[in-house]
């Protein structure tokens, strides 16, 4: 071998790799046989939370909920790199599915506990990875990375607990896994429809003691880091299926003889979109590198992904729906799930002000005083 | 990927180069221009361009390890910003379409910085609708006489040749009579007269050509051919503007930021919130940048060069738009407006008026923010093109 040179600098990755795109291209197919609109409209009106099926096929069959577990704890023993690529496909579908609450923060909650094999934690950690338990925190769906939530009574707005196994419960003194069973949870009606919503009680059920407060707390913060870092590519392929919708639509709909979509005044709106997710692809990306390799910068780098893809989401949903008219006021029509989606998740794991205070303080550029 | 070492050498290989580079011709005692051309001798000018043309034919993304190895070793380099043009827009022009002749005479100055190129492209009647001008180049025995004026072209006063293009055929579709010529500057009926702009100085001109003769050799591409030519220079050129790999807080954003944390004084919740904004936007840029340069050297070219462009004059002119206001009653001040002549483009330089006033050149210059927004709806995205009632018309019958 000749000498090979130095990297010119550490740097993140941002592209995507071959093995991540034949993961993208299993669960797009899986998602489009079992998860298409239609479906996902029928669903909404009934009373199951989820799609039946869709989530032992996605978990259990494609292996996608253990990508962040180890393979000696039952996982795939890949990275956040691949749960990104995951999450942008939910994004897109807009699927109802517990992953970012169960496969993305409990999971990476209890891998910060550091699990012992045979343990408790290695045993819950396993069941998850397997898809078949799903675990949620139990604290509201807003919560920013950098709070130390602790559960005291009911906790209002937590994503996904109505069909938990397990809820992981910060209290003032450590960190408990509750079964689900013994708590009272109460459904709430979400704004968004895909991702359900329920208040949780578990005062006076004791649970199993996974960690002490200081572990736990710090394990919480860093399950909630992950959460709200893979969020931004959830975020991601919400506003491109936005993009794409509406680009497809605006081609095909014709009015004063033309078809809408040749209308500058239309087409600088969409190419200014394409610009936004040219960006929110790279930070979104980096996002996920950046938990994966552990970079010093990564809380930096969630907050600007945070800050940024939430706002792109938003923005995606909104002009998909007034670009489509009437039929994007529809129930029909899926463009008020991507809105609901977007809309909610721009609250969830910390709105872009609170991220952007994140950012204020780690780049030392202070509030006036 | 053949393993041909010969025909493409490895990083290794062009260590070695590198490093037997600046041995023989160390850079504390060597003159900054001999330095400068025996970089290019070597291959190591741009290492993607073809043996003997400064390059090694070797994968573009090895060019990071030479200028790493070379600025480690504290080796002059080319200065882009006075050459931005040839180096930019010129030399992809000349690589693709010139004869060797052109090739082997052009490139060597061009890129050691002894040459500067500007752009005889637009004129007073043809700006975003670049293919309707009117500028004549007529056969004349083995040259082409050229008539007509071009307007806003940066850096002419300094330029030793021009990349032009020209109307030989007026009875053709304005897209069809073009053809692309390399123009000499020191021609006795090139006229050059300063356009004092928005800033004060004369960073551009008008540009007279009366009776101007380029010799046939000096023509790039076919006759006829010159708008395809010319895609070529302006998908370099947007590629190029605000292209540069920056580390965080690098572009002006930095500024702003140093401002903040220097003048407590200053602050106020408005501007707070718009600087975090910026600056997460700064970011962003940045990030995008990376991942398309990330995105060349795996060999996945996408269209996202010109969102660099597009993010970066949006993000120019919001930047100095705020240090403007951040500043107060010192914002309501302007260093200097003496006209004079720059002979390098600097859009950070100076102060926030300057670089406010500055900034909005950057929706301008080198396609207007809607002209590549049509671009972008229309070559990404697919959408349907605007009706268009010039296409089958010939250029003189054209309405101006
Ligand atoms: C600082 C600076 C340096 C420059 N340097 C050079 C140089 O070195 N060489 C050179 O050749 N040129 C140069 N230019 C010229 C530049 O390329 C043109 O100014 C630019 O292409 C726009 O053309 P225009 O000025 O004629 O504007 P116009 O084409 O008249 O446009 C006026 C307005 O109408 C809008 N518009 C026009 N057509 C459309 C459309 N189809 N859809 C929507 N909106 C439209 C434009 O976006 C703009 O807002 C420079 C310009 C500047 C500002």
């Amino acid at each position: 071998m000749t000498e090979t040179p130095k990297p010119v600098a550490a740097q993140l990755d941002l592209l995507y790799s071959e093995a991540e795109e034949d993961l993208r291209a299993a669960v797009r197919s899986l998602l489009a046989d079992r998860a298409d609109p239609q479906t996902l409209l029928a669903r909404i009106e009934g009373e199951a939370p989820y799609l039946p099926g869709l989530w032992d096929a996605l978990a259990g069959g494609i292996g996608a909920a253990g990508l962040l577990v180890p393979e000696k704890l039952g996982g795939q023993g890949a990275s956040h790199r691949e749960a990104a690529v995951v999450l942008e496909e939910l994004g897109r579908a807009v699927t109802p599915a517990p992953y970012l609450t169960s496969a993305v923060v409990a999971t990476e909650t209890l891998l910060a506990l550091g699990a012992d094999e045979g343990g408790p934690v290695a045993e819950l950690l396993g069941a998850l990875a397997a898809g078949e338990k799903t675990a949620v925190l139990a604290v509201p769906l807003s919560t920013a990375p950098g709070a130390d939530p602790v559960t005291d009574g009911p906790v209002p707005a937590v994503a996904d607990a109505a069909a938990a196994d397990v809820l992981l419960v910060p209290r003032a003194d450590g960190l408990y896994a509750v079964p689900a069973a013994e708590a009272r949870i109460t459904p709430q009606v979400p704004l968004d429809l895909t991702r359900p919503l329920a208040v949780v009680d578990t005062t006076g059920v004791a649970g199993t003691r996974l960690a002490g407060p200081e572990t736990g707390g710090a394990a919480v913060r860093r399950g909630l880091l992950a959460g709200a870092g893979l969020l931004a590519s959830e975020q991601l392929g919400l506003a491109a299926w936005c993009l794409e919708e509406t680009v497809r639509h605006t081609k095909e709909r014709h009015q004063f003889n033309r078809p809408i979509g040749s209308f500058q005044a239309l087409k600088h709106r969409m190419a200014q979109l394409w610009l936004e997710l040219v960006g929110a692809r790279a930070v979104a990306r980096a996002a996920a590198d950046a938990l994966a390799t552990g970079a010093p910068d990564t809380e930096l780098t969630v907050a600007v992904a945070q800050a940024y893809c939430a706002k792109v989401a938003v923005h995606a949903a909104e002009e998909c729906v007034q670009l489509h008219g009437g039929i994007g006021m529809t129930w029909e029509h899926p463009a008020h799930l991507a809105l609901k989606r977007a809309k909610s998740a721009q609250t969830a794991l910390g709105s872009a002000g609170r991220h952007r205070d994140v950012i204020a303080a780690l780049v030392d550029l202070p509030a006036p005083g | 990927m053949s393993g041909d070492k010969a025909l493409a050498p490895d990083a290794a290989e062009l260590l070695d180069r590198t490093r037997r580079l600046l041995a023989e011709h160390p850079p504390a005692t060597t003159d900054r221009t001999d330095f400068l051309r025996a970089r290019f001798d070597a291959g190591l000018a741009w290492v993607h361009y073809p043996v003997g043309l400064g390059g090694l034919g070797a994968p573009r993304s090895l060019q990071a390890v030479v200028d790493a190895e070379l600025a480690a070793a504290g080796a002059p380099d080319n200065d882009p910003r006075r050459i931005g043009i040839g180096l930019g827009m010129a030399a992809p022009t000349l690589l693709e379409f010139g004869s060797d002749a052109v090739k082997e005479r052009f490139l060597k100055p061009l890129w050691v910085g002894e040459e500067v190129w500007c752009q005889l492209f637009s004129e007073p009647g043809a700006g975003s609708d670049l293919a309707a001008l009117g500028t004549r180049a007529v056969r004349d025995g083995e040259d082409w006489v050229i008539n007509g004026q071009k307007v806003w072209t940066s850096s002419a006063h300094v330029a030793r040749w021009a990349i032009l293009i020209a109307r030989t055929d007026p009875d053709l579709p304005k897209h069809r009579g073009i053809t692309y010529f390399v123009c000499d500057m020191t021609d006795p009926g090139v006229e050059v007269r300063p356009l004092r702009q928005i800033t004060g100085e004369a960073e551009f001109n008008e540009v007279f050509l009366t009776n101007v003769r380029i010799p046939d050799a000096h023509r790039l591409g076919e006759v006829g051919d010159g708008w395809r030519v010319a895609q070529t220079t302006l998908m370099n050129e947007r590629v190029s503007i605000g292209g540069a790999r920056i580390p965080r807080e690098g572009g002006m954003i930095g500024k702003a930021a140093a401002t903040w944390r220097a003048r407590p004084e200053l602050r106020t919740h408005d501007l707070h919130r718009r600087l975090l904004d910026l600056w997460v936007d700064a970011e962003v840029a940045r990030l995008t940048g990376e991942r398309l340069r990330q995105q060349l050297v795996a060999g996945q070219p996408g269209p996202e060069g010109s969102a660099m462009k597009l993010g970066f004059a949006r993000l120019n002119q919001a930047i100095s738009a705020l240090e403007v206001e951040l500043l107060g009653d010192e914002g309501l001040l302007y260093g200097d407006w003496t006209m004079v002549r720059p002979d390098l483009v600097d859009f950070t330089g100076r102060d926030a008026g300057y670089r406010y006033l500055r900034a909005k050149g950057n929706s301008i210059e080198g396609g207007t923010t809607e002209v590549l927004l049509n671009i972008v709806a229309e070559r990404v995205l697919g959408l349907p093109p605007e009706p268009r009632n010039d296409k089958d018309v010939a250029w003189k019958d054209l309405a101006r």
